[in-house]
């Protein structure tokens, strides 16, 4: 009887637990009031906190590599590189590129943000990490969650928790970091320009944006190639108009399968051993630098370009050139309407967010080039 | 007569006035929905409200009649 007793404790987790493991959990209990109770991208916050709360349970073994069951999600999702892809394939079934190529000088605002990655970039080395690591932490500024997830796993798996977390909390932060910023960069004047109206996009042209998109950035870019043919693919879906089904289904059935494995396999990855470095501290200091560095770049180009413009453009919309879609054209038009409540920035802000999306991917795949 | 346009394509979230009410320079007459913001509209002219083109849930484009005041 006792023996049984004995044997039952010591198999349990508790013998094996380790502070390490009761901070990470305080980390995930933190997470979840942020999903649950303050709805910060609950989607994926949810799945990231409740697998941080699993992999800190000893002795379970959920990431123990060719047994553990979310080892299997992590390795056939995430580090055979299907899961990122196919969530763009969703993304791209749900942009609407329509303000894009109204205006496709907007193109540019999409480009500017990235600054802030290659700022980042060499900020990080400075700060000692390794080269691969630098550009994992730099993607970070483009916030973009899938974006950041499927560089990290090629150039520096080991930080997979931290960047990803970072780039979905500086996501979810955006009504918070960047109304300072574009405060501090217009004046009020500024902020108050009103937009000329976007000219009316066809269909035809709707259609043909996501075919020449993908060969042109494909051809100049290739390693690009994962991520831009699915997104732009699943673009085609939807402006085609006659795959509703392959729409819907990418766009939610398909689109929310592979969150739930990518916030249960990310979550995972932050064990107590891997996560509670000083390394990790300034990684979501980094991330937070490159995402304020990428929102000032993209209002300083706007600036830049409204020096050679006619029709002047309202710079608050040169911050929705990070990509957090549609979280930072959301709160260009908030920020916008505060100035001047008749200004309605909401669709125009919509260009450079869908070009960030694009200027995050490439920048990621410029940067695997040449680290990877 | 004076309209009052919607100014984003979006959803009719709140319609705040009715028929016949009087309204001031600068209220809040409609709310519409875009991208999960409620975005309200301000009246351009004061008068009365003769018609409302729109019911909450209607989707509507840029540039849509949503109010008539005379």
């Amino acid at each position: 009887m006792f023996d049984i007793l004995r044997e039952l404790i010591f198999t349990s987790g508790f013998v094996s637990l380790s502070g390490g493991n009761i901070i990470m959990w305080m980390i995930s209990f933190v997470l979840l009031y942020l999903a649950i109770k303050k709805q910060y991208e609950p989607l994926l916050l949810l799945p990231i906190a409740f697998g941080i709360l699993v992999v800190n349970l000893p002795l379970t073994f959920l990431m123990d590599p060719e047994h553990g069951l979310i080892w299997f999600f992590y390795h056939y999702g995430i580090e055979l590189d299907i899961i990122p892809p196919l969530i763009f394939l969703g993304l791209g079934a749900m942009i609407d590129f329509g303000p894009l190529i109204a205006n496709p000088k907007t193109l540019l605002l999409g480009a500017g943000a990235q600054a802030g990655l290659y700022v980042t970039f060499f900020a990080a080395v400075l700060f000692g990490f390794d080269l691969q690591e630098a550009g994992s932490i730099a993607i970070i500024g483009g916030a973009d969650g899938p974006t950041t997830i499927y560089l990290t796993s090629k150039l520096a798996p080991h930080l997979l928790g931290a960047t990803a977390v970072s780039a979905y909390a500086y996501m979810a932060l955006v009504p918070i970091i960047q109304p300072p910023m574009m405060k501090l960069l217009t004046t009020d004047a500024e902020r108050k320009i009103v937009m000329t109206k976007l000219r009316p996009v066809s269909k035809l042209q709707k259609i043909c944006f996501p075919i020449v998109t993908a060969m042109t950035i494909m051809l100049v870019v290739p390693p690009a190639a994962p991520l831009i043919s699915m997104l732009m693919l699943g673009n085609l879906f939807k402006e085609s108009g006659v795959v509703e089904r392959l729409t819907n289904a990418a766009s939610n059935e398909l689109m929310n399968v592979v969150t739930i494995f990518l916030g249960l396999s990310i979550g995972a990855t932050m064990t107590a051993a891997t996560f509670l470095s000083p390394k990790v501290l300034f990684i979501f200091f980094l991330g937070l630098f490159a995402f304020a560095i990428s929102t000032g770049a993209g209002l300083l180009m706007a600036k830049f370009m409204n020096l050679f413009l006619k029709d002047k453009i309202n710079p608050l919309i040169g911050a929705a050139g990070v990509s957090a879609v549609p979280m930072a054209a959301r709160c260009v038009h908030k920020v916008g309407s505060e100035a001047n409540r008749r200004n309605y920035l909401l669709m125009y802000a919509m260009g450079p967010n869908v070009a960030g999306v694009i200027g995050t991917v490439v920048a990621a795949a410029i940067l695997l080039k040449n680290l990877g | 007569m004076p309209e009052l346009i919607a100014p984003i394509a979006g959803n009719v979230w709140k319609v705040l006035v009715a028929v016949g009410d009087k309204v001031e320079l600068d209220d809040e007459l409609v709310i519409l929905e875009a991208l999960k913001m409620e975005t309200p509209i301000y009246c351009d002219d004061a008068g009365t409200v003769t018609e409302i083109k729109v019911k909450e849930g209607d989707a509507v484009n840029e540039e849509d009649v949503l109010i008539v005041i005379d």
